[in-house]
């Protein structure tokens, strides 16, 4: 599967979090690299949209809709600044 | 859906009339829900092709195997209503006080939200200096083709084709790399803001190219679609 970016799920993050995200600045849980959102690597071929960090792809971030929730992960990601 | 006008033999440009529209930045997008009648639901996003102060519209071009682009290009009609979210992004987006010099490189149906830069360029009167380089497998793939081949002065188009020439065709060919870029692009020295739209592939490609001639990366903004197109 191809990896898109973060522009892909700028309308499921607004949706979610009310806010334009893709310029938020975020910090990778594993590796430290700083990146905004617009830039990680998002996978939406699978039940949910996933997003990794560009830098050693490690999991930022999972949202999946379960009858109308949006259940969202954000375990992976150390700093998330709106 | 207000107006529909045929841009390639597989593109084409949806006028749209969305209530209480807030006017859009250019190189944002909409996401299009389409909802079947047992409630299946898909969703595209799909890069607004007009200018900040024009009606939005968009560009969609025909994937064989896509769920929404076909609905588009091949059924909905004038007066036809769906829904979309929008708009939507904050980082591939310009305006004239973002400066420039401004280097945009496309691929295939990426041309969109770069056109919908340009166009904003024009409209606004900046003098900010463009050039654009647009990949496309023909010359009859091109979108935009009349728009782009009346570029003012102080912007610049350059084609590459991929696949088909046509005959006596002197533009160039070939995929972009590095080689390509730079022969096309400003100077690193000029510090230019870049922006790149295409299949992953491609932008990856660009993006790494700007960054071997010395762009600053924090000046190369990307959007990516995928392998065979999702916009």
């Amino acid at each position: 599967m191809e990896a898109l970016d973060g522009n892909a799920i700028a309308g499921l993050l607004h949706d979610v979090f009310g806010a334009e995200l893709t310029v938020a600045a975020t910090v990778c849980g594993h590796c430290g690299a700083h990146a905004v959102v617009a830039e990680c690597e998002v996978y939406l071929g699978g039940p949910g949209a996933v997003a990794r960090c560009r830098s050693c792809r490690g999991l930022l971030a999972v949202f999946v809709e379960v009858r109308g929730v949006t259940c969202v992960d954000l375990r992976g990601l150390a700093s998330l600044v709106v | 859906m207000t107006a529909v006008a045929e841009e390639t033999p597989r593109a084409r440009t949806l006028s749209l009339e969305v209530p209480d529209w807030p006017d859009h930045r250019a190189g944002q997008h909409v996401d299009v829900r389409l909802t079947a009648e047992d409630g299946y639901r898909a969703e595209r996003a799909y890069s607004i092709a007009s200018a900040p102060g024009e009606p939005p519209a968009i560009t969609v071009e025909l994937l064989e195997d896509g769920e929404v682009s076909p609905y588009l290009v091949d059924v909905v009609r004038e007066g036809d209503v769906f829904e979309v979210r929008g708009p939507i992004g904050g980082y591939f987006v310009w305006s004239p006080e973002a400066g420039g010099p401004l280097l945009l490189v496309a691929g295939g149906s990426g041309i969109v939200p770069l056109r919908a830069i340009l166009r904003h360029r024009r409209l606004s009167g900046s003098d900010v200096p463009a050039r654009l380089l647009y990949s496309s497998r023909t010359l009859e793939d091109v979108i935009y083709r009349e728009e782009l081949a009346g570029a003012d002065g102080a912007s610049e188009v350059v084609l590459t084709l991929t696949r088909d020439r046509p005959l006596g065709w002197t533009g160039r060919t070939g995929r972009v790399n590095v080689e390509l870029l730079a022969d096309v692009a400003w100077p690193a020295g000029d510090e230019p803001l870049a922006f790149a739209c295409g299949p992953t592939s491609f932008v990856e490609v660009v993006a790494a190219g700007l960054v071997e001639l010395g762009y600053d990366p924090a000046r190369v903004k990307t959007e990516r679609f995928g392998a065979t197109g999702g916009r």
